[in-house]
């Protein structure tokens, strides 16, 4: 019983999806092929042969109707921040284009076989089976399905009778319907099986590198860094045992401003392999820690993110650090200002700061490497630096809090 | 300087033995040595010591269990001087720290300083005399950060109020910047003055005049 309302609930939503679908892909070239000759089509017809990419992703969510998985998308990220990269990726992506095609399918003959379908097979006997009480409430007449009258309430029985022998007919058609229609949206959504692969062996890859980072961050700190100041502590003492002036006094002297020296370096080595401020208190309290080490002046608004899972929170710290660092080189601001939003699955933080502006994204390798660090989030990095200023570098990465 | 009687609770075995023998190097007694937070509270109750000195993170929790541990004891027992010694430098830490009790009797320093044993033993007599001392480097950062209400001191002040922050009396500060302890008086109004701290007991105000300078 539970499959056959689950494939009728699915085919019913189809109905929705299906002439929104088919509006906006009219729409969208009916008004990009009239404008074309003023140019202004043109990116509308671009966009209406990326409606297959909503649609079909509407589709898979559809799937849940179904109680099935809902199967990931067949996109890859794109390798380099920005609109336009983004577009040219897409474009040339097979996935798109199989995804179009599935769309039109969709808007043209599915959605309508498939509401001449649950017409047949639901409305109508459901209408019949009604039959009975309709009659008991208007008292003379019904025309049942608006084709047959009936005047009795044996007839109206027999119209009820037949109606439920056509829905349970209609049970092992409908969940065939249903099937077939969830195998062409999960075929559709297919994606290079390589590439997919290949996403989340990068994936596991960079998780691996951050594990490692964090372990050689804790091996530095419970062991080097204990020894090395309990090292400079029986210095500190020796010297302190002996004679002022003497040669042994300025050596121990010597060793004991060196280990201070190396302590120093070694702070700032595990400052940058993955901060322990970071692991321990997350995004709060590691990015107004990072601002305090630049030399210009930061403010910052991240006080009400929560805490995210460890990959999302080193990336996006990483992407700030490098701003930072990029802003004071570069830009000449006075001020940069550090704001970190998530709502609904996404975090956002963007760097603004008030320099010359006119930074070129493809200057920095550390900017394109927090690209590429990002893209295995599934995030974006995008810069906006106009000649003149303001320079914003924003991040998003879709992520759920831990809780 | 009266021997001092020390609780310490670290839990690197070479760090606490190498702290017994500094803190006796200089004439001061270790009572209890423990290498977890939890066994913190029980040491004090036992020994009453002059000075509690702790590592921030500690068994059992490996988080900050030892700053949590220094606040509830001080909250137990109002005025027990804590020197807490921190990794990294966090701000929060030394915040919390100084708002604990009136902010009198705390230190917060870099495992680091550890190794300047002078400084350090000098930083454990200071907070046991009921001084508050802060780490140069929390102190160093801050300067960095230009905001209210801080932006209205002068650079002079703002250097006069860091010196404050790391516990210095006027007399050190006069010493430390070679100008008189009149002139440094007159800074220490100023700033008072520049942070609307209302008149009252002298230290109180000195206590609140980091805490600005620490939340800022």
């Amino acid at each position: 019983m539970k499959p056959t309302l689950r494939a009728a609930a699915y085919l019913t939503t189809g109905l929705l999806l299906g002439p929104l679908t088919l509006t906006a892909l009219l729409l969208l070239t009916a008004t990009g092929v009239a404008l074309s000759p003023l140019l202004v089509g043109l990116p509308l017809l671009a966009l209406a042969a990326l409606t297959g990419i909503p649609a079909t992703a509407a589709e898979r969510h559809r799937l849940r109707v179904l109680g099935a998985p809902v199967p990931s998308g067949p996109h890859t990220p794109p390798t380099r921040p920005g609109l336009l990269p983004w577009a040219r990726h897409r474009f040339t992506e097979p996935a798109t284009w199989r995804e179009l095609a599935y769309a039109v399918l969709g808007a043209l003959v599915l959605w309508p076989l498939e509401a001449v379908a649950l017409t047949v097979l639901v409305v109508i006997p459901g209408a019949l089976i009604a039959t009975p009480v309709l009659l008991a409430l208007d008292g003379a007449e019904v025309k049942a399905v608006k084709l047959l009258t009936v005047t009795g309430q044996p007839a109206a029985f027999a119209c009820a009778a037949a109606g439920l022998a056509v829905l349970l007919l209609a049970a092992r058609p409908l969940r065939a319907l249903a099937a077939a229609r969830a195998r062409l949206t999960r075929a559709a959504s297919r994606g290079t099986t390589a590439v997919r692969e290949l996403t989340r062996s990068r994936a596991r890859l960079v998780d691996a590198f951050e594990a490692e980072r964090r372990r050689i961050e804790r091996d530095l700190h419970d062991g080097a860094q204990q020894r090395l100041v309990a090292l400079s502590m029986t210095l500190g003492l020796a010297r302190l045992d002996t004679e002022p002036g003497t040669p042994l006094h300025d050596r121990l002297t010597a060793a004991h401003d060196e280990t201070r020296h190396v302590l120093a370096d070694l702070r700032d080595l595990i400052q940058n392999i993955h901060p322990r401020v970071l692991t321990d208190y997350g995004l709060p309290a590691a990015v107004p820690d990072a601002a305090d080490r630049s030399p210009v002046p930061v403010t910052t608004d991240v006080a009400d993110l929560p805490r995210f899972p460890e990959p999302v929170e080193a990336a996006a710290y990483f992407v700030i650090r490098e701003a930072l660092a990029n802003a004071a080189k570069h830009s000449g601001a006075d001020g940069i200002r550090i704001e970190g939003t998530y709502r609904t699955g996404l975090l956002t933080l963007a760097v603004r700061d008030d320099g010359r502006g006119g930074a070129d994204p493809a200057g920095g390798s550390g900017l394109t490497g927090l690209a590429d660090r990002l893209a295995v989030l599934s995030g974006t990095l995008t810069l906006t630096s106009p000649p003149g200023g303001p320079t914003e570098l924003r991040a998003e990465i879709p992520c759920r809090p831990c809780v | 300087m009266p021997s001092l009687r020390v609780v310490l609770a670290e839990d690197s075995v070479l760090l606490r033995e190498g702290l017994t023998a500094l803190l006796d190097r200089f004439g001061h007694r270790t009572v209890a040595a423990v290498g977890d937070a939890d066994a913190l509270p029980g040491a004090v109750a036992e020994h009453g010591p002059d000075i509690v000195v702790t590592d921030v993170r500690m068994p059992p929790g490996d988080g900050d269990d030892g700053l949590r541990a220094a606040l509830a004891l001080r909250a137990a027992r109002p005025g027990l001087p804590v020197l807490v010694l921190s990794q990294y430098v966090q701000r929060a830490y030394a915040a919390e720290l100084l708002d604990s009790g009136d902010g009198s009797g705390v230190g917060y320093l870099l495992k680091d300083r550890i190794g300047q044993v002078e400084e350090f033993a000098r930083a454990v007599e200071e907070v046991a005399a009921g001084g508050t001392v802060i780490d140069p480097e929390v102190v160093r950062q801050l300067l960095r950060r230009q905001r209210d209400p801080l932006e209205r001191l002068t650079p002079r002040e703002r250097e006069v109020l860091g010196l404050i922050a790391t516990g210095r009396s006027n007399a050190a500060i006069a010493r430390e910047l070679v100008v008189t302890e009149a002139a440094v008086g007159k800074h220490v109004g100023n700033i008072l003055a520049k942070l609307d701290l209302p008149p009252a007991e002298d230290t109180h105000r000195r206590v609140l005049a980091v805490l600005a300078f620490l939340s800022a």
